[in-house]
C-alpha cells in the first residue's frame, strides 16, 4: 500500500493505540488483528461520537444552504427558462471540479483558509447540480390538464406553486435531496483536509497507521451507517409528505 | 303535459333545489375574433351568439373547428383579438382573471383533478378560493357529493387515482359546480368514457342541470350528444364560422345548408323521431284491433317504430301511466309524425326563452 499523501492539512494528531501499560488490554492491538473491539468502544465517547455529530453538522449545513439556492434558481428557470442552460452549465462545471482540488482552491480565499466556510462552500458546490436539476424536474412534470384546470379555476401564479406545482414536485425533489445528502455524507470525509471535524479525522488518522485499521474501518463504517440512516429518514418523510403515493402501483 | 321526453324521469320532476336557477347568467358572445399568433387564418373570424341564462348550449363541430377555443375565450384562458363577451351583460374584459375564473366552472376533457388531493379538497378547491368559512365548505362538498350520487364517507377521503373514470368526471363536474357558478364550461367533459358509461353520465348531468339551471357551454364533436344534451346547438364548421344555432329539434328538421345536413347524417329523420315521444303522436283510436303489444306513452318515436317493426309491422297499443288506453301506433301514424315533423313540440325539454 502506497504511504497516504492527505496527511499535511489533518492536524487532528492521530489516535495512537497505547502499547504501553497493560499488555493483557492491548493484545488485540498488539496482535494487530483488523479489527478491535476494544479499541472502538474505548475510543467511542472521545473521538468517534464527536466526530460522527461533527459530520451530521457539516452535512446537514451544506445541504441545507445546497437546497436553498438549489430551489431559488429553480423556481426562477421555472418561470423563466432562459435561466435554466446558464445554471445547469455553472452547477455541471462546479460539479466536475475534482473534489481535493476544489478544497485547495479555497484555501487561499480571503476569509475562507483552513476552516468549516471553506468545507462548507465545496460540499454545497457538489449538491447544486444534483438539486436544481431534480427540483426543477419535479416542477415541470407536473401534468398539463392539472395546471390547466387549476389556473381555470383561478388560482393565481402563486397560489398554483403553493398548492399544486411544489407538492406535485415533492417526489423529485425527496429523490434529490437523497441522492445530495448521500453523496455529501461521503464528499465531507474529504472535508477533513480543510476543516479539522468530522468523520474524516478518524479516516485520515487511520489511513495514515500503516499497521492499524481498526481506526480507518470504524470511521468508514460509521460514515456508511450515517448514509444510509439519512437516506431512510428522508424517504420516511416522503412517505409522510405524500400520502396519495401510498399504495399506488409504484 | 308532463313531457316524456325527460331524460331522467326519477329525479327530473325535482322539486329539490330549483332555487340555485336564479344564480344562472346570460351568456353573449358577441363579434368574438380569435387569431392565434403566427396563423395566417384566425381561428374564429367573427362569432355571435347568445345563450340564455339556465340553458344548455352545446358547441359542436369538425375536429379544428374552434369550439376549445371559442370556450377558453370565455373565461379568459387565452386572449381575445376582437370582440367582447358579456356574462350576465357584464364584460368579462372588465374582470380580473382570477375573480372571472372562480366564478366559471370549468370541466376539461382530461378531468385535471389534483392527484394530491382526496376528493373532497378537489372539490373544496374554489370555495378555498373564495375564503369560504370551513364549515361551509364541508357542508357544500357533501352536498355536491350526493348530487352527484357519491357516498361522501365511503368516497369523499379517496384520491382520484382511487376512482373509477366515470367517478373521475363527476367529481370534476361537481369541482367546478362547488361555488354555485353562474356559467358552466365543459370541454368534451365525458369524451373519454365508453359508451354505456358516457350515457349514464349524460343523464346524470341532464337529472343534475334540471335541478340546478345553469348556463352551459359543452363542448362535443358527437352530434348525438349534442342532440341529446342541447338546448340549443351551435353548429361550427371548419374556418371557424357559425353553421347554424338553433335548437336541436329545428336543425334537425331544417338544417341551414348542405354541411349541416351532412354533418347531422343521412339519419337525421330517425334522430328527429328520438327527440318525439309517443305522447307527440296523433294515434289511431282502438277499434277492436288485435294490439300485437303495448308501449307505455313516454316511448320515444323512434323506439315505437322499432317496436312497430319488430312486431312485423303490426300496431302496438299504447298505455299511459296509468294504465289507462291511450291509442294505437300504426306505423301509418309514426309516418304521419315524419312528414309532419315541424309542428312537434320540440325536445320535450323546458322551452327556450322567446319561443311559445
Ligand atoms: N395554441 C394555439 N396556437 C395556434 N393555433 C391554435 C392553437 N390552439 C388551437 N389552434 C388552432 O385553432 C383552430 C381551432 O382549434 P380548437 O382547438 O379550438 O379546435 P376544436 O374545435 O376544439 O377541435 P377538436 O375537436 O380537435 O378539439 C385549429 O386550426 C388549431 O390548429
Ligand atoms: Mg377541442
Amino acid at each position: 500500500m502506497n504511504p497516504p499523501v492527505l496527511i499535511a492539512a489533518g492536524g487532528g494528531g492521530p489516535i495512537i493505540p497505547n502499547f504501553g501499560g497493560n499488555g493483557h488490554a492491548y493484545a488485540c492491538e498488539q496482535a494487530n488483528r483488523l479489527f478491535c473491539w476494544g479499541w472502538f468502544s474505548h475510543n467511542w465517547s472521545g473521538t468517534l461520537w464527536p466526530a460522527l455529530r461533527q459530520h451530521v453538522v457539516l452535512v446537514l449545513i451544506a445541504v441545507a444552504i445546497g437546497f436553498a439556492i438549489s430551489m431559488l434558481l429553480a423556481l426562477l428557470a421555472h418561470r423563466f427558462r432562459p435561466v435554466e442552460q446558464p445554471v445547469i452549465a455553472f452547477t455541471s462545471f462546479l460539479y466536475t471540479i475534482p473534489s481535493l482540488a476544489l478544497f485547495e482552491l479555497l484555501i487561499p480565499v480571503p476569509g475562507l483558509g483552513l476552516s468549516r466556510a471553506t468545507a462548507e462552500v465545496a460540499l454545497v458546490a457538489y449538491t447544486l447540480l444534483i438539486l436544481f436539476r431534480n427540483i426543477l424536474a419535479g416542477l415541470r412534470n407536473v401534468p398539463a390538464d392539472v395546471l390547466d384546470a387549476a389556473r381555470g379555476m383561478g388560482m393565481s401564479h402563486r397560489q398554483m406553486l403553493w398548492r399544486v406545482e411544489l407538492p406535485l414536485a415533492l417526489p423529485a425533489i425527496i429523490a434529490g435531496l437523497r441522492i445530495a445528502t448521500v453523496s455529501t455524507v461521503a464528499l465531507a470525509t474529504i472535508a477533513a483536509l480543510v476543516d479539522n471535524e468530522g468523520l474524516g479525522v478518524p479516516i485520515l488518522s487511520g489511513i495514515n497507521d500503516y499497521y492499524f485499521k481498526t481506526e480507518l474501518i470504524a470511521a468508514g463504517a460509521l460514515t456508511v451507517l450515517l448514509a444510509v440512516a439519512a437516506d431512510g429518514m428522508l424517504v420516511g418523510v416522503q412517505r409522510l409528505l405524500t400520502p396519495w403515493s401510498r399504495g399506488r402501483a409504484a | 303535459m308532463s313531457s316524456a321526453l325527460d331524460h331522467d324521469a326519477s329525479s327530473a320532476t325535482g322539486t329539490a333545489t330549483r332555487g340555485d336557477a336564479s344564480t344562472a347568467l346570460e351568456l353573449e358572445l358577441r363579434h368574438v375574433q380569435k387569431a392565434y399568433p403566427g396563423s395566417r387564418q384566425p381561428a374564429i373570424p367573427d362569432l355571435s351568439l347568445t345563450v340564455p341564462a339556465g340553458e344548455v348550449c352545446i358547441l359542436v363541430g369538425p375536429s379544428g373547428s374552434g369550439k376549445t377555443t371559442a370556450m377558453r375565450l370565455i373565461n379568459r384562458m387565452i386572449p381575445l383579438t376582437g370582440g367582447d363577451i358579456l356574462l350576465g351583460g357584464r364584460s368579462v374584459l372588465e374582470r380580473p382573471e382570477t375573480e372571472l375564473r372562480r366564478e366559471i366552472g370549468y370541466v376539461i376533457q382530461q378531468v385535471g383533478l389534483f392527484p394530491h388531493q382526496t376528493v373532497r379538497d378537489n372539490i373544496a378547491t374554489v370555495p378555498r378560493l373564495l375564503g369560504w368559512p370551513k364549515d361551509r365548505i364541508e357542508h357544500r362538498v357533501r352536498e355536491l357529493l350526493e348530487l352527484i350520487s357519491l357516498d361522501p364517507d365511503e368516497v369523499g377521503d379517496r384520491y382520484p387515482h382511487q376512482l373509477s373514470g366515470g367517478q373521475r368526471q363527476r367529481v370534476g363536474v361537481a369541482r367546478a359546480l362547488a361555488a354555485d357558478p353562474p356559467l358552466l364550461l365543459m370541454d368534451e367533459p365525458f369524451g373519454a368514457i365508453d359508451p354505456i358509461n358516457r350515457a349514464s353520465l349524460q343523464d346524470g348531468f341532464l337529472a343534475l342541470q334540471e335541478r340546478v339551471r345553469k348556463t352551459v357551454v359543452f363542448v362535443t364533436h358527437d352530434i348525438d350528444e349534442a342532440i341529446k344534451m342541447g338546448d340549443r346547438i351551435a353548429i361550427l364548421r371548419e374556418g371557424g364560422t357559425l353553421a347554424q344555432y338553433a335548437t336541436p329539434a329545428e336543425i334537425l328538421d331544417h338544417p341551414a345548408d348542405a354541411f349541416v345536413a351532412d354533418f347531422i347524417g343521412a339519419d337525421r329523420a330517425l334522430k328527429r323521431l328520438g327527440l318525439a315521444s309517443l305522447a307527440d303522436v296523433t294515434l289511431r283510436p282502438l277499434n277492436g284491433d288485435q294490439p300485437a303489444g303495448d308501449l307505455p306513452v313516454s316511448t320515444s318515436v323512434r323506439d315505437a317504430l322499432a317496436a312497430v317493426l319488430a312486431a312485423g309491422g303490426r300496431p302496438l297499443r299504447v298505455l299511459e301511466p296509468d294504465g289507462g288506453v291511450r291509442g294505437l301506433a300504426t306505423l301509418e301514424a309514426i309516418g304521419h309524425v315524419l312528414g309532419g315533423a315541424g309542428e312537434l313540440d320540440g325536445t320535450g325539454r323546458p322551452p327556450a326563452r322567446g319561443q311559445p
